[in-house]
């Protein structure tokens, strides 16, 4: 193991050789990784409803929380809510505590799995923080269509 | 009035920083002594100016001052002090002020300090770090301008996001920015370096105090967000693999690298084209990261578009100094004095594989960082980069690392002996190997990954231990432990500290991964619940009011196996402006975990819904970046005396350029 080495042009070699190896070895973890599970798609309803999302596949659904919407089970902690981008719905079904920037009519971004019934179970509710309030990727495309103007003027600033 | 003041000293600013650029370059083509030394106070009238507009501002916040815009967007009078204050920078315009304000006061302290610095060499860093200064001034008067005047002005403001309005959050990016500004002297040091050509060890004396500072600052800000989120966003998280979290985390990287390849670069005169790049890359990716997380893009590619002037001057810059210092690096790198040679089981050798995994690690994070922003841009596909990725990479790639780590330090410099190592390391590989089959017994093979962390942790520690005791003779002569440790150079203590850091950080990470219990409840007054081993009851909810927000306020009493251990109360705070609900978690830290409560909404009939959590040595976290902002400190504080001193016996002649490749 103990190498001598005699001259630049060995240890340049090494070095270079080294660091290529780790760069290869990130090329395919990173390769690896994207291919599989530890990427979600981040989609609006509207864009679930084109691609025909199957049942099970996990993503991200982000979108407004639509106005009357939101309730609790009767277990005392599931909420069930809708997630709207003015367009299309979308029944959300999320067990926990709520976090804190959670409100109708405000963006909201969560992840989970639809069934077969169009339900959309989220084990996570996301909660961004930022200065501007609204979570990134949560306006709809066209904002004229929904009556939630406050939602859209917080979003820019 | 004020306001306007503010406004005048920023342009004043910008023409200052537009003369520190220009006068100092002119005065080193004509080789005019007077004109180089004119940049030293230049720098320090850009600090004054700056000041002055930051102050200015800063007033306008404390007097509330709803004349001006960016205020009414941001502040409200009914703000405790601490919270107008920090407002000044919880926004985009003043947090480009306070970079601007702490880039200044670096250059300052370069020329304050920088007086042993060759006059034509100190010249030059500070004509890079004006250059730096007039892009920001730039972009804040022409696309972010704080002074912009409302009229009429509104009888209250906007607020400043409740979730900000937090002690930790205060304090969090003054912190991070001293770093990522911090990171900007070492850039012009390594731009200056570039243009005369030359790197010696004297020049990466020069820049270690100012890498190992920005890291400090950089570990801390980050071990304080970190805090912050775990406190505050209510479900015990501390790290999510955000883009703005890894916004902060790639430079902290390039810092940790740069660290140590210029100690190689100090002690051995190697290695030197490599340190100016990780410094230009470094630096560069602070500015990534402020913008990242300034510009709106991480928002969505589309929202990017909604401020063009901002985006494609921020693109225009970031192109400008990221572009030109690497184009700068490829033609003049080649030019500079070739390294000395080592062995490959070297204490060199050793710095370069940290230096190549740290690296490695910092680009990986850009490209989970970055890849669903190109993603988008190509084909409108919005995705995100989980936690996995990230965990996989920082597995596969930091794993050999901590490997090496114990052995590093024993290795001598040019050529070292591993069996030397290995033995005195013996003891660290036994108690790490039963520590891992310990924990792979106890559950039954269920949690490899829990026993590799953990005896990656133990292995850890005690090779820093074993060292130490090494490098002491502690166990040998304890008599003569303290004569001896005495001797050992503080930046040897430093170091020993922030490895020890690292392990009690990797501890608690994979322990509270592992063993943490939660629950989710329903809870009557008087309910009882067991989480771990402790009888969490709720108490006791009752109103309380702060002084702009009003709470609910619940009391937990803890109790294990009948005996109290801790009283928590977690609120549920709602503020008026802006109408927000905050959670505010209560917690108490034992040495074996941190009981954790949160409360939720009421169903009604007193009813409700409570999330508890036993999260066993979770503050390791926050300890292990203790120790690795004191290790820092401690090292610091090494340098500050021996600064200088070789400059008279190590400073070389500039030497012909050679054009070894």
């Amino acid at each position: 193991m103990a190498g001598g080495l005699k001259t630049r042009k060995q240890q340049r070699l090494v070095v270079v050789g080294t660091a290529l190896t780790a760069l290869i070895g990130a090329v395919l973890l990173i390769l690896f990784a994207l291919g599989g599970d530890s990427l979600s798609l981040f989609m609006q309803p509207s864009t679930v409803v084109e691609k025909k999302i199957a049942p099970g596949q996990r993503f991200r659904l982000g979108g407004l929380v639509k106005d009357g919407s939101f309730k609790r089970l009767d277990d005392g902690l599931t909420y069930a809510f809708a997630v709207t981008d003015c367009a299309v719905d979308i029944r959300v079904h999320y067990r926990g505590i709520m976090p804190d920037l959670f409100r109708e009519g405000q963006g909201v971004v969560t992840e989970g799995r639809l069934d077969e019934t169009g339900l959309f179970t989220a084990d996570t509710v996301l909660a961004k923080h930022d200065e501007n309030y609204a979570a990134p990727g949560t306006m709809p495309k066209n904002p004229e269509a929904c009556e939630h103007p406050e939602a859209a003027t917080e979003a820019v600033s | 009035m004020i306001a306007e003041l503010g406004h005048f000293s920023l342009i004043a600013a910008l023409v200052l920083s537009l003369m520190g650029l220009v006068v100092p370059s002119v005065g080193i083509r004509r080789g005019d002594t007077r004109l180089m030394a004119l940049a030293d106070p230049i720098v320090f009238s850009q600090f004054l100016l700056v000041s002055v507009a930051f102050g200015a501002l800063t007033y306008a916040y404390i007097t509330s001052d709803f004349s001006v815009l960016n205020v009414v967007a941001n502040s409200h009078t009914a703000k405790p002090m601490l919270y107008k204050i920090s407002g000044v920078w919880g926004n985009h315009e003043g947090s480009l002020m306070l970079w601007a304000l702490i880039l200044s006061l670096f250059a300052a302290a370069v020329a304050f300090r920088g007086t042993a610095l060759p006059l034509r060499f100190r010249a030059r860093v500070l004509s890079v770090q004006s250059a730096l200064l007039l892009g920001f001034l730039l972009f804040i008067i022409f696309t972010s301008n704080p002074f912009l005047r409302l009229d009429p002005a509104p009888l209250e403001g906007n607020g400043l996001n409740p979730l900000l309005q937090d002690p930790g959050l205060a304090f969090h990016p003054p912190m991070l920015y001293v770093g990522y500004v911090g990171l900007s002297v070492v850039f012009s040091f390594a731009v200056a370096a570039l243009i005369e050509g030359e790197v010696t060890p004297l020049w990466a004396r020069w820049v270690r105090p100012w890498t190992l500072a920005a890291w400090v600052f950089l570990t801390a800000g980050i071990a304080l967000g970190s805090w912050w989120a775990y406190y505050e966003l209510g479900w015990g998280g501390w790290w999510f693999w955000d883009p703005v979290e890894n916004a902060s985390f790639m430079p902290w990287l390039a810092a940790g690298a740069l660290l140590h390849s210029s100690i190689v670069v100090e002690k051995r005169d190697a290695l030197k084209s490599w340190t100016i790049l990780l410094a230009i890359v470094a630096f560069s990716l602070s500015l990534l990261g402020t913008f990242l997380v300034r510009s709106g893009v991480l928002t969505s590619v589309h929202a990017f578009a909604v401020d063009p002037d901002r985006g494609v001057f921020i693109l225009a810059f970031l192109a400008l100094v990221v572009g030109g210092s690497l184009t700068l690096f490829a033609w003049r790198a080649p030019r500079l004095s070739p390294s000395g040679l080592f062995s490959l089981v070297s204490r060199e050798s050793a710095l370069v594989l940290n230096n190549i995994l740290l690296s490695t690690f910092a680009a990986v994070v850009l490209v989970g960082t970055l890849y669903p922003l190109a993603l988008e841009a190509v084909n409108g596909n919005q995705i995100t980069v989980g936690p996995p990725f990230f965990e996989y990479a920082t597995i596969v790639l930091m794993s050999p690392l901590v490997v090496a780590l114990g052995f590093g330090p024993l290795l001598a410099w040019k050529r070292g002996r591993i069996n030397r190592a290995l033995q005195i390391l013996l003891p660290a590989v036994i108690v790490s190997l039963v520590v891992f089959w310990a924990v792979i017994w106890e559950s039954a093979g269920g949690i490899m990954m829990t026993g590799f962390g953990a005896a990656l942790a133990i292995w850890l520690m005690a090779s820093v231990l074993l060292e130490i005791n090494d490098r002491t003779g502690f166990l040998k002569k304890p008599s003569r432990f303290l004569k001896r440790a005495r001797s050992v150079p503080r930046a040897t203590w430093g170091m020993s500290f922030a490895h020890f850091g690292l392990g009690i950080i990797i501890l608690g990470i994979t322990v509270s991964e592992a063993w943490t219990e939660e629950a989710l409840r329903l809870m009557k007054l008087g309910d009882s619940h067991r989480v771990g081993a402790y009888d969490f009851t709720l108490e006791k909810v009752a109103p309380h009011a702060g002084p702009n927000y009003t709470a609910v306020r619940a009391e937990f009493l803890v109790e294990k196996n009948g005996q109290f251990v801790a009283r928590l109360s977690p609120e549920d705070r709602v503020y008026a402006d802006p109408p927000m609900n905050t959670t505010e978690a209560g917690i108490y830290s034992l040495f074996v975990g941190d009981l954790y409560a949160v409360i939720g909404e009421s169903t009604g009939k007193g009813v409700w819904s409570v999330r508890l959590y036993f999260k066993p040595f979770i503050s390791g976290l926050w300890l292990g970046s203790a120790f690795m902002v004191v290790g820092g400190l401690i090292s610091l504080s090494d340098r500050r005396q021996r600064i200088g001193v070789p400059a008279g016996r190590r400073r070389r002649q500039a030497q012909p350029l050679t054009t070894e490749a």
